[in-house]
């Protein structure tokens, strides 16, 4: 079980709460649970990722365990707290004017 | 009963203002999609309750909501706005070749005749067609690939492709504009393209009279004189009496003829409405004084029209899209401004009342006229 905290414009758009759990078979990387994540939550496809180039969106950033993690590789494993569900992977906007 | 609803489109949220014949009292709903950037909302002639809007962000990117109630509730639909083929490249600000990039959508304009069918302007100029409600969209590509677009630049706001006009007489014609390139009209549905700029004159571009090229802000017609055209260009008031092949200035006594927004009288198709904008710097109304100035006879002779509004330390400015006017017998007029004000006019612009003042800054304002 992944835990994923979102924004919370996010939160509101996909009628959630703080925080989600996924369930991944093989491999856990930001890529596999973004897929997994767009996949329960279709309206979230965009928000994070840009539709053509599959980039983290300029003013997000991924944190887990207190780590910046918005630069691994998208197909990188994931912290081995995250894989185990003792941490979330968190996904924040980045702090900027307007 | 017949009423009107205004849907306000701001920089932090979207707003539903409704009222009924008399447009004296209102009911104020909203924000919706608070903190989002809502470029435009319109609804369907053919389907009043269904409603189409623009919501984007720095952070999140773009998504368009539909809703089937009249703007009670929403549904995000699809936001994936993918240009067709290899995207190429404009012209960026300092002449050099850009990718075609996707930012925003800024305009939406449903069908005429179907509630499903809905064209979508966005930045980098693009225009593209939704034939399922929303649910995917795909670009009409003959328009960016007309053989100009590697020469189109983008104005101060950004490539945008902003007006989009459908011909009620024909379901092949429409009219679209875009800054920093200019005006362009369809004839077969959207598959080739024909540049409609004759007679426009842009002394801040090395070539005055290009081709392509011209800021123009914003166009109106009326429906039942749909050969008829008016333009808002970054200066000049323009007026075309051939579908756009030529142009000629209407800007007649206007005290400046900046501006971005244009309107025509829903009952008199040569009674047009601007505001006026001291200088493409100044974004604000001459003598700090609000002033709608209203043409009867299609351009060249203005009257001001300040009952009401502010008259002095004024300072907002009014967008491209943030006008519009219903269709009750005496026609309504509105406009929003960057301060964050809705004025509304139940009497073709005579006299003026804010519906709300301290909005978020206003970008765009569309009317329903419920029957």
């Amino acid at each position: 079980m992944i835990r994923v905290v979102l924004p919370p414009h996010l939160r509101t758009l996909a009628q959630i709460g703080t925080e989600v759990t996924l369930d991944i078979e093989g491999p856990v990387t930001q890529r596999t649970i973004l897929d997994t994540l767009e996949t329960a939550f279709p309206m979230l496809s965009g928000t994070i990722r840009d539709h053509v180039t599959q980039k983290r969106r300029p003013f997000l950033r991924f944190f887990a365990c207190g780590q910046d993690r918005s630069f691994d590789l998208p197909d990188d494993p994931v912290p081995d707290m995250v894989m185990s569900g003792a941490e979330p992977f968190v996904i924040v906007g980045a702090i900027a004017g307007g | 009963m017949t009423g009107v609803r205004v849907l306000v489109g701001t920089r932090k949220g979207a707003f539903v203002l409704s009222s009924d014949g008399q447009r004296e009292r209102w009911n104020v709903d909203g924000p919706f999609f608070g903190g989002w950037e809502i470029y435009h909302l319109k609804g369907s002639p053919v389907d009043p309750n269904r409603i189409y809007a623009s919501q984007s962000s720095g952070w999140f990117g773009q998504l368009i909501q539909r809703s089937n109630d009249g703007g009670k509730t929403w549904e995000p639909v699809g936001n994936k706005f993918v240009y067709e083929g290899v995207p190429g490249t404009h012209q960026w600000y300092d002449g050099t070749p850009h990718p075609w990039e996707f930012k925003r959508v800024w305009h939406l304009e449903p069908s005429l005749t179907d509630p499903d069918i809905v064209y979508a302007g966005v930045e980098d100029a693009a225009l593209f067609r939704s034939v399922d409600g929303g649910q995917s969209w795909s670009e009409l590509p003959g328009l960016r690939g007309h053989g100009s677009g590697a020469r189109w630049q983008p104005g101060a706001g950004g490539m945008c492709l902003h007006t989009i006009l459908l011909d009620p007489s024909n379901p092949e014609r429409i009219f679209i504009a875009i800054s920093a390139a200019g005006a362009f009209r369809t004839d077969d549905g959207g598959q080739t393209w024909l540049p409609i700029n004759r007679g426009l004159r842009s002394e801040h571009i090395p070539d005055p009279t290009a081709e392509v090229g011209h800021c123009v802000h914003r166009i109106a017609m009326h429906n039942s004189r749909p050969n008829v055209l008016f333009m808002q260009k970054h200066w000049d008031v323009m007026r075309s009496d051939d579908s756009g092949d030529s142009w000629h200035e209407v800007s007649g006594n206007l005290p400046t003829d900046f501006g971005f927004v244009i309107d025509v009288h829903a009952h008199e198709p040569e009674t047009v409405f601007v505001v006026p904008i001291k200088s493409d710097s100044e974004h604000y109304p001459p003598e700090g004084k609000l002033r709608v100035y209203r043409s009867r006879v299609g351009g060249n002779e203005w009257e001001p029209l300040g009952n009401g509004l502010p008259q002095r330390d004024c300072y907002v400015n009014v967008l491209r899209d943030a006008m519009a006017v219903d269709s009750l017998d005496s026609c309504g007029v509105y406009f929003g401004t960057t301060g964050g004000q809705v004025y509304a006019s139940a009497n073709a612009g005579d006299r003026w009342s804010a519906i709300v003042r301290d909005l978020p800054p206003v970008v765009s304002v569309e009317v329903q006229t419920l029957q």
